[in-house]
């Protein structure tokens, strides 16, 4: 052909989002309670989350020449798992740990099963669980903001068992003035985080505002102070409830596409959540949740899949 | 509230290069080439042979099944060769060649008829007769979409004009919005409606408005202001939108008791009456950032669309891709020999086709594809079962309700090629579905 056009099938022009660009959004949205996290529990939380980002994506980088595969750091997919799992680190955790976590997160749970988009349940939870189990005391040893001192209990263990220890007041817990993760603290952060997501249209509000309003629910009417409105914006306020059901629950890969599975799969975190806040061994549940819930996901969207344009009738009947 | 359906996505729409440019007439051209296949359905015989004199009008093609639409000479002056050229469709195609006299002396056939004298299926017959087709780019000939065998109680004319870049049919709006009207009575009165709608996306507001000020708008003509938004112009989008019914999966618009028109199309129907002129005209969009003058034009069929390239003052560059229709649908050409068609809307000239494929990257299950499917199916799963060659979750997934709008691919952020799977398991579902029927049957 005298002209070499480019013949291709429809359609022919294609939108500037890219993969990558979606990563990059969720890493600016997090930035808020990284941010936070740092100046709350100072220079050491800045090196957690240093290391974590950097065990992610070298281990990434290893993982993918050793199998010669296509190496995808550059999609900052590992960025954002080393981020996440950060957040989720209590401040003064030895960095060796932190780097190992990361480094189970990209491995074990996403590269082994196929890597982006094919991983089964949020690497990043999953390597917080692991690292529970595995080290539970360093996991467990909480610091209060600002100071060096090791706190006693955060406040939603100081809430169901009575342990000895003070539930700073709620606008301290909304600012992040309480000890716990380091990205989970500051509840302030976390919602300027979501809102610039939900502007930019990366995640629906579907599956976080389900999590949340069930879990509500379920606090007010069947907590341990029922009707109690103080008690019940304490249980959102504190722990990894924000954190989890607005950057945890919304991860792409392992949560329903369709929307009626997404409402499921947020009825479902919210109810489990209660459960094990209220009624299991732990003080926190939202790790288990998601997790539990993302494993139910395939399932989910299968019996979920959305009535087709032609099959949902119309006014002829 | 602008009316609309569940689904779809606004696309940045590229019109501004075009919409505000009056169509106008073309200088002659020496040589009309008229492929024999302009609309779906029977092919056609040539009527005329080499040597032969044609005019204007005059009918050169035609076929005695029903469901068909013949062809006519846009020029007067001589057939010089009847052979196959090419076809926007890829293919080649019969074509007769007249050379032009550029006389332009009008066939006596051409005549203007009073259709509120005449009874339906003479109306059905002029139509017919005129060669009128489906001129949003489907051409499923007219006289056949305005005789339904279910009971109709609605027609439209699409005027949504929803891909991006043309601007053909706006123009018809603010130029021949009387024509428009008239198109759409003719409808009415074969279909025995007392009520006509035209749906219109809200970009086109002025289009609206120069409807409204038209001399042949009445109280029962109802103007629809449709939301901006992929593809609110696809058949059963739009009449979800204008009457709120879903097209039943497998069945026909009309099936739910709608029938929708192009404007072109009721422009030629009203052309048609009017003077008697047959489908031998059409607005066609030249545009893309390759062209030095985006244009609209008024193109007698037959020109080749190289000729309208050079009107439009040549390409900037030479450009990566040529799509005949718009971006979302259209098809690309690999020349620009091919002749316009009574189905010809657009040619689009990209200096840099975007790349709408990446191999390497993974799904990662974003949902967008969901989210914005016009039709609610789930493209993701369609395309994966595609690649596995796997027919029976595809028809699961309902994969024939598939419009092949293209949102999908062009949504999706990992650059997956997910119309093409789609396509590619298309035929072999409708394969399977129709061995099963045969083999039920016996």
């Amino acid at each position: 052909m005298e002209n070499n056009y480019i013949m291709s099938s429809s359609p022919h022009i294609h939108t500037s989002l890219t993969t990558t660009k979606i990563m990059r959004d969720v890493i600016i949205a997090l930035l808020p309670a990284a941010l936070a996290g740092i100046w709350l529990f100072g220079a050491h939380a800045a090196l957690v989350t240093a290391v974590s980002i950097a065990s992610a994506v070298i281990s990434e980088w290893i993982f993918e020449k050793i199998t010669k595969k296509h190496v995808t750091i550059s999609d900052l997919s590992a960025v954002v798992t080393g981020l996440l799992l950060a957040l989720n680190m209590p401040p003064q955790i030895p960095l060796w740990m932190v780097a190992v976590g990361s480094a189970f997160a990209i491995v074990i749970v996403k590269q082994m099963f196929g890597g982006l988009g094919k991983n089964f349940v949020n690497p990043a939870l999953a390597a917080r669980c692991f690292m529970l189990i595995a080290w539970t005391g360093a996991m467990t040893v909480f610091h209060e903001p600002l100071t060096d001192a090791v706190s006693s209990a955060t406040p939603l263990a100081v809430m169901k068992d009575g342990v000895a220890g003070a539930v700073p007041p709620l606008m301290q817990c909304f600012i992040g003035l309480k000890s716990g993760t380091i990205g989970e603290v500051s509840a302030i952060a976390l919602i300027i985080g979501f809102i610039y997501l939900l502007v930019k249209r990366v995640v629906s509000i579907k599956i976080p505002a389900v999590y949340l309003a069930s879990f509500a629910v379920l606090t007010f009417f069947f907590g341990k102070n029922i009707f109690d409105a103080e008690y019940l914006l304490y249980q959102i306020l504190t722990g990894g409830l924000l954190l989890g059901a607005f950057f945890m629950a919304t991860d792409y890969t392992t949560t329903p596409t369709t929307p009626k599975g997404m409402v499921i799969f947020g009825i479902g975190c919210g109810a489990l959540t209660f459960l094990i806040r209220r009624f299991g061994g732990y003080p926190e549940g939202v790790s288990f949740s998601i997790l539990l819930m993302n494993l139910a996901s395939p399932l989910i969207e299968r019996f979920t899949v959305p009535k087709s344009f032609g099959n949902r009738g119309g006014a002829l009947n | 509230m602008a009316a609309t359906f569940k689904g779809g996505f606004h696309i940045r729409d590229y019109k501004e290069l075009t919409k505000d440019i009056e169509t106008h007439a073309l200088p002659d051209c020496d040589v009309h080439i008229f492929p024999m296949r302009q609309h779906i359905g029977a092919p056609l015989k040539a009527i005329v042979n080499v040597g032969d004199k044609v005019t204007v009008g005059q009918k050169i093609a035609d076929s005695k099944e029903f469901v068909s639409a013949p062809v006519h000479s846009s020029v007067s002056g001589t057939v010089t060769d009847i052979k196959p050229y090419f076809h926007d469709s890829g293919t080649m195609v019969d074509s007769i060649f007249v050379e032009n006299d550029k006389i332009y002396t009008v066939s006596d056939s051409v005549r203007p008829r009073d259709y509120k004298t005449m009874s339906r299926e003479k109306i059905l017959s002029v139509i017919r007769e005129s060669g009128i087709v489906g001129m949003g780019g489907a051409g499923f000939p007219t006289h056949i979409k305005l005789s339904p065998k279910a009971k109709v109680d609605y027609v439209i004319v699409n005027g949504a004009e929803c891909e991006p870049y043309i601007t053909s049919d706006h123009r018809y709006m603010l130029e021949n919005a009387d024509d428009i009207i008239y198109g759409l009575k003719v409808a009415m009165k074969v279909l025995g409606l007392d009520k006509g709608y035209i749906g219109i996306e809200l970009n086109k507001k002025n289009g609206i408005e120069s409807l409204k000020n038209s001399n042949e708008f009445e109280g029962n003509i109802h103007i629809i202001e449709l939301k901006t938004k992929y593809p609110q112009g696809a058949e059963k989008q739009l009449i979800k939108a204008v009457t709120g019914r879903h097209v039943p999966a497998g069945k026909l618009p009309s099936d739910s008791g709608a029938v929708v028109i192009n404007i072109a199309t009721s422009v030629a129907i009203a052309t048609a009456f009017k003077t008697g002129m047959p489908a031998i005209e059409k607005n066609v969009t030249i545009s893309g950032d390759a062209v030095n003058k985006p244009s609209n034009f008024r193109v007698r069929t037959g020109i080749p669309v190289s000729f309208l390239i050079e009107q439009a003052c040549g390409f900037k560059e030479t450009p990566q891709k040529i799509i005949s229709g718009g971006p979302m649908m259209g098809i690309t050409q690999y020349n620009l020999d091919y002749p316009v068609t009574k189905t010809t809307s657009s040619v689009l000239a990209l200096l840099h086709a975007q790349k709408t494929y990446d191999a390497e990257a993974p799904c990662i299950r974003c949902g967008k594809c969901v989210e914005h499917c016009p039709m609610r199916l789930m493209p993701l799963k369609l395309a994966a079962a595609s690649k596995k060659d796997d027919l029976e979750t595809a028809e699961r997934y309902n994969v024939l309700e598939c419009i092949e709008c293209g949102l999908c691919s062009y949504i999706c952020p990992a650059n997956k090629n997910l119309l093409q799977h789609i396509r590619m398991i298309k035929p072999e579902v409708m394969k399977k579905k129709r061995e099963e029927s045969v083999r039920n049957g016996k």
